[in-house]
């Protein structure tokens, strides 16, 4: 019987515990080699080629592929880890935050200047406003 | 005798870095934050230190998945800034200070709190920040500086209590160091946000009120605080803020707040900021 998780009834929050890192470790050691800047060039220039390189499940790739770092995230991937993918693609974290709520920039940006999202109804799954 | 003469808190926000790397500390969706510093900026040229002992977590630039330290204390002779995926930050070196973190190591790892010690290691915003957040954009960072990585990555982090707790030890550990040095201790991190999934952006300043309360008059029961707590609570990645424990155990049980300053936003994050003095 694995411990039981008191994290997982948190609405939107993966946490990044042992079997995630298990799960994703070769996702997340890819996003380490982003820290080099040769092996950014090759990246951008064939992004296949490059994760193909990697011993990373086809699920994993065609997250990276299209972008989608929920997706990630549910696949192991770490956010200080897929970091290193928006910033090769000279993003930012409101830029990934953005994506990962389903808003726009702007409207995410916007949501942080009136105070962030509230805690109010977000502590657990299913609660009420 | 070297001496702890006061903490520093604060948030170490990458997007902080970037907008004075880039000129952009004008902007006025800047300009509330950092005139949040300029008590402290000054505060600090009338009060410098020979040495900080800095609190920070690694963001997987020195350590990746392949080795993850609960504890490293760095006792390198200097520490270069890191490439986070846009190329190092623009900012000085960061001189170590081998003898007394060597010092520090040995002391603390005979009071049972078993460290690594790390000889190589580069450091990124979450350590470069509040340095510039502190003494602006210098030539050269005026003091020398152990950094102290703490894993706030993979889950779990050390507890609140054992930040605490290696804080007295670090303490105990710098008033036996046979130098006359002014030594500051700094935590770094938090305060409430998540950057990951749909709940991002999460913010709770009512939370942030009652930790930044709560560690100047009461640590002992911040220090209890489960994890969980902080992660429904002041998001997935507040949860860095049990580093501010170790800052706040390192001081005297008595405090005099000499500074708070509290904003929201920068980038995803409330940042908050404490200076605070032996009573």
């Amino acid at each position: 019987m694995p411990p039981t998780k008191p994290y997982s009834n948190i609405p939107g929050t993966t946490v990044f515990d042992a079997d995630q890192a298990h799960k994703g470790y070769h996702l997340n050691m890819f996003c380490i080699s982003l820290m080099k800047e040769a092996n950014r060039e090759r990246f951008k220039a064939d992004e296949r080629v490059y994760l193909d390189e990697w011993p990373m499940t086809g699920e994993q790739k065609q997250a990276v592929l299209a972008r989608d770092y929920n997706r990630m995230i549910a696949l192991g991937g770490n956010i200080y880890f897929l970091a290193k993918i928006f910033s090769t693609d000279g993003k930012s974290f409101v830029y990934a935050a953005a994506l990962m709520t389903g808003v726009t920039q702007e409207q995410y940006a916007q949501m942080m200047l009136d105070g962030g999202r509230s805690v109010e109804g977000n502590r657990y799954v299913g609660e009420k406003h | 005798m070297a001496s702890v003469t006061a903490g520093v808190a604060m948030s170490h926000v990458p997007a902080i870095g970037a907008a004075l790397d880039n000129g952009r500390s004008a902007d006025s969706y800047w300009v509330p934050l950092f005139s949040g510093f300029e008590y402290s900026k000054r505060w600090i040229a009338t009060n410098p230190p020979d040495v900080i002992f800095l609190v920070f977590n690694d963001h997987a630039s020195a350590f990746s998945l392949e080795m993850i330290p609960t504890f490293a204390i760095g006792c390198a002779e200097s520490f270069s800034p890191a490439d986070e995926g846009w190329g190092p930050r623009p900012v000085p070196t960061v001189v170590g200070y081998p003898e007394l973190a060597g010092h520090i190591a040995q002391s603390v790892i005979q009071q049972d709190f078993d460290l690594t010690i790390v000889n190589r290691m580069d450091v990124d915003h979450g350590l470069t920040v509040p340095l510039s957040l502190m003494f602006g954009q210098p030539q050269q960072w005026p003091c020398r500086v152990i950094p102290f990585a703490v894993n706030v990555i993979q889950y779990p982090p050390p507890s609140g209590q054992r930040c605490f707790q290696i804080g007295k030890a670090i303490r105990r550990a710098i008033d036996s160091f046979d130098q006359d040095l002014t030594v500051q201790v700094w935590g770094t991190g938090g305060m409430s946000h998540q950057l990951q999934g749909p709940r991002a952006g999460l913010i709770n300043k009512e939370f942030d009120r009652r930790f930044l309360d709560g560690l100047v008059s009461d640590p002992e029961t911040i220090a209890r605080m489960p994890h969980i707590e902080y992660i429904r609570e002041a998001g997935s990645e507040g949860v860095e803020l049990v580093m501010w424990l170790i800052m706040r155990g390192a001081l005297a049980p008595d405090v005099r707040e000499i500074h708070r300053f509290y904003h929201v936003p920068a980038s995803n994050t409330a940042v908050g900021h404490l200076i605070l003095e032996n009573a």
